[in-house]
């Protein structure tokens, strides 16, 4: 089980949210101080990508984002329930839609070195992780 | 925290001054404003984004489209911005090639090119 997950209804006002909870764990896990605007953003990117793939599509649902504290990494989870329009495809261009489903993209894949834009059971999925500072070595 | 917007002119140039955090949420209150100015004829903005805490792609797709619209009016769209987590985003999405970006209002103001 995620460390702390959280599920929020796939609405614009919920993301600020997500993303204080995210960084609030991420900085309890070890997370580095200097990487945890990194760690607020990409989450932040991730869920405004699933709120809108949500509403684009008019599907209701819920966005799943799961916070894991790992031994070296910290593990974050965001899943979206929108269906196939999760993934990215570069075969059909839907205009200034895809241009911001893009600019996002980007952000998350320019700021996160350990990222992954997959499908997950209802929809997509994008798993980022960060290092974890070892508490022994810091004292 | 939520989207403070007021907007000042000096001569041609209007001054859009955005304070608070720029997202999914806030970002069509942007979109709201940044419509509104070029509709009432205002061409030459400048967004002063020293009072952001937080911007993300959805507010820099709304910043794009500000620039698109001012650009059909031959107008321009500057930014005022010192904050380097704020510039890293402009970076990473190579969007410092596509906004001229100031280091003052004054800065942006005097600026012609």
């Amino acid at each position: 089980m995620a460390t702390v997950e959280l599920r929020f209804s796939a609405l614009p006002e919920h993301v600020r949210t997500a993303r204080l909870v995210a960084a609030a764990v991420a900085r309890r896990a070890g997370v580095d101080e200097s990487v945890l605007d990194e760690v607020r953003l990409a989450v932040g990117e991730a869920c405004s990508r699933a709120v809108g793939l949500h509403r684009r599509g008019g599907i209701d649902g819920a966005v799943r984002v799961a916070l894991i504290d790992q031994e070296k990494r910290f593990l974050i989870e965001v899943e979206d329930e929108a269906g196939s329009a999760s993934v990215p495809s570069r075969e059909h261009d839907e205009g200034a839609e895809t241009d911001e489903d893009t600019l996002g993209l980007a952000v998350i894949t320019g700021l996160v070195e350990d990222v992954e834009v997959t499908r997950g059971a209802s929809g997509g999925l994008i798993r980022m992780s960060w290092p974890v500072s070892d508490p022994s070595v810091d004292g | 925290m939520d989207l403070s917007l007021s907007t000042h002119t000096i001569g041609d140039r209007t001054v859009v001054e955005v304070g608070g955090e720029i997202d999914v949420y806030t970002a069509p209150k942007l979109r709201e404003q940044l419509v509104e100015l070029v509709n009432d004829g205002n061409y030459h903005l400048i967004v002063d984004m020293e009072g952001v805490d937080f911007l993300d792609s959805t507010g820099l797709g709304v910043l794009v489209g500000g620039l698109k619209r001012v650009r059909a009016h031959e107008g321009s769209l500057r930014l005022v911005c010192n904050q380097e987590r704020i510039l890293k985003i402009f970076r990473i999405t190579g969007l410092t090639k596509v906004f001229p970006i100031h280091n003052s209002v004054e800065d942006a103001v005097s600026a012609t090119d």
